[in-house]
């Protein structure tokens, strides 16, 4: 129960979120989101992608707009599981949001290196990323198929006992049989959706306005196919779902819920608004008082009922 | 919390040359704190355009800050629209500034008169006008203060930088005014030498200057420019590669927030 007499927490794979407006991974930074406004405002923090390694990232410009949207080539630029368990993570701790994990690979024992470290560590769950679609070995290869969907979960499943969540591409023709399939090797959780595969070109210079020419596109423009998606998965799978692809307000968060998501992720809305979390989630907070919600499963259930 | 973002009233807005706007904004006392070479980043009332436009500061004055922009694109087209008595959000100041007490240390390091120049290209003029008024606060009289300033073609903001500065020489491309040429050109043609160089202008104008100031072995610092998402270190989208001037490890630093000023010889300069 928070101050306004709701039940804002749910439970994630025995995971206990305070709220459910988390941050998605690439999209904050404890230090410099911090600058604008409490952390412990948050139900969960998932990191920026982390490999085993450092990775470099690709060439500038990064970022493109788009209309309603942008797109990124970052390429999963990071310090390494080193750096993150050094520098970053007792910073982290600091705080009470529960802490997410997102864990990068170019090989399937790359991913697992990284799990068995970083799942070792005072963390409480891992976000496997097999869907950026910015890096040319590893990422979306393992989250396009659901056969190598299935394996990379099988796979981190041996190596950590923390509650894993697999994040989904929607660059596939059927989401729900990737759900399907890293369900059924003991994942915990599924995020989804990760940026759409997109492209910009300058026409007056006649090239690509990325310097990696195709990006991942996010933010408003995308919210449609996002929630098509987790509506679609809340029906292939029982594991929870974690819902994100451009929330900008809490009815937008509501949305998702409705779709059946259990939790959501703030993303570009945060790069737009630094502040967006918070305001998302008071927002929220301010629809279930509308309609008198009184917890989220009375949302979910609420769009369920009516529509079945 | 030490940054947010802000409503600010538009109380002028001026075309001062052709498609170069000068924007007043009064915005509270959160600008108490502002260091040269910082910028702020703009949300246009457009939500079709998400992204902040990071926009350099020319001056700040307790509740004022002005800004000069170009009309490069879509944004900037849509904000030179943008009247006088509106308002707008912007965050607080972001980034680092241009570091004055390196500055101001090498200076006073040494004996008899010193020399500061200012060398910046475009839309690389504007911040001059705040990092010249800041230097000119912290003056002694054995320093000399001069800005050596390129254009394309129309030249701007000449006068304020005169009001600050004890030398302003311009160079215009096409040669409407001041020397013809570029401003390096200029700088080598009238024996422009300094003490210390701060710059801020296109990467190709940075990069020559880097080599110079090396030769000379004289201190530089560049304020760079790179395409930002959320400008204010979250996303990661406009890294530079850095190398240490100790250890000289490579490393990715972020533009919006380790920069966007860094000492010219921590630059990577060819990628």
């Amino acid at each position: 129960m928070n101050d306004h007499g709701l039940d804002l927490s749910v439970s994630i794979a025995g995971v206990l979120l305070e709220n459910p407006v988390t941050v998605a991974s690439g999209t904050f930074s404890a230090r410099d989101s911090g600058e604008f406004y409490d952390i412990n405002e948050l139900g969960a923090i998932i990191t920026k992608g982390v490999a085993m390694e450092p990775w470099e990232g690709n060439p500038t410009p990064r970022i493109a707009e788009t209309y309603g949207g942008m797109l990124n080539s970052v390429g999963l630029q990071n310090p390494g599981a080193d750096a993150f368990l050094r520098e970053e993570l007792p910073y982290l701790k600091m705080f009470r949001p529960k802490i997410i994990v997102n864990i990068v690979g170019k090989t399937v024992a790359a991913y697992c290196s990284a799990a068995e470290k970083l799942g070792g560590a005072d963390v409480d769950m891992l976000e496997i990323n097999i869907s950026c679609p910015n890096i040319k070995e590893g990422g979306i290869s393992f989250g396009a198929d659901p056969k190598t969907a299935a394996e990379i979960t099988r796979e981190i499943k041996r190596v950590t006992a923390k509650p894993i969540i697999m994040k989904l591409t929607p660059n596939v023709a059927d989401i729900s049989e990737i759900a399907r399939a890293v369900e059924s090797e003991g994942a915990d959780c599924v995020s989804l959706i990760n940026t759409l595969l997109g492209m910009r070109i300058d026409v007056h210079n006649k090239r690509p306005v990325l310097g990696n020419q195709m990006g991942g596109l996010s933010g408003p423009a995308i919210k449609p196919v996002a929630v098509r998606m987790v509506y679609q998965v809340r029906r292939a799978v029982r594991i929870p779902i974690i819902g994100l692809g451009g929330i900008m307000t809490g009815e937008d968060a509501a949305e998702f819920l409705m779709a059946g998501a259990d939790a959501v992720s703030v993303g570009t809305a945060a790069l737009v608004d630094p502040t967006a979390p918070v305001r998302i989630k008071q927002e929220l907070i301010d629809f279930m008082q509308q309609y008198g919600y009184r917890n989220l499963r009375e949302i979910r259930e609420s769009f369920l009922n009516q529509n079945n | 919390m030490t940054k947010a973002i802000i409503e600010a009233q538009i109380i002028d807005h001026t075309e001062i040359t052709r498609d170069v706007y000068r924007i007043t904004l009064q915005c509270g006392s959160f600008l108490s704190g502002v260091s040269p070479g910082q910028f702020i980043n703009l949300y246009l009332n457009d939500k079709s355009m998400l992204l902040p436009r990071p926009l350099s500061i020319c001056r700040a004055e307790a509740d004022r800050v002005v800004l000069v922009y170009r009309v490069v694109g879509k944004g900037t087209k849509e904000l030179s629209g943008y009247q006088s008595g509106g308002s707008l959000l912007i965050s607080t100041p972001l980034g680092r500034g241009y570091d004055l007490d390196d500055v101001f240390r090498t200076l006073d390091g040494r004996s008899g008169y010193g020399r500061i120049a200012l060398v910046a290209g475009g839309l690389g003029v504007p911040p001059m006008v705040e990092l010249a008024k800041a230097i000119r606060k912290r003056m002694t009289g054995r320093i000399k203060l001069i800005a050596a300033l390129g254009f394309r073609d129309e030249t701007f903001l000449i006068e304020e930088l005169e009001s600050f500065c004890d030398e302003v020489q311009i160079a215009v491309e096409n040669g409407s005014a001041g020397f013809q040429g570029n401003v390096l050109a200029m700088m080598e043609k009238q024996g422009a030498e300094a003490d210390y160089y701060l710059s801020c202008g296109p990467r190709p104008m940075l990069k020559a200057l880097a080599v110079i100031c090396s030769g000379r072995n004289k201190p530089l610092q560049v304020s760079l420019e790179e395409r930002m998402g959320c400008g204010y270190g979250a996303c990661v989208g406009c890294a530079c590669k850095t190398k240490d001037r100790d250890s000289g490890t490579v490393k990715q630093k972020k533009v919006c927030k380790d920069g966007p000023v860094f000492f010219g010889e921590e630059v990577v300069w060819d990628e």
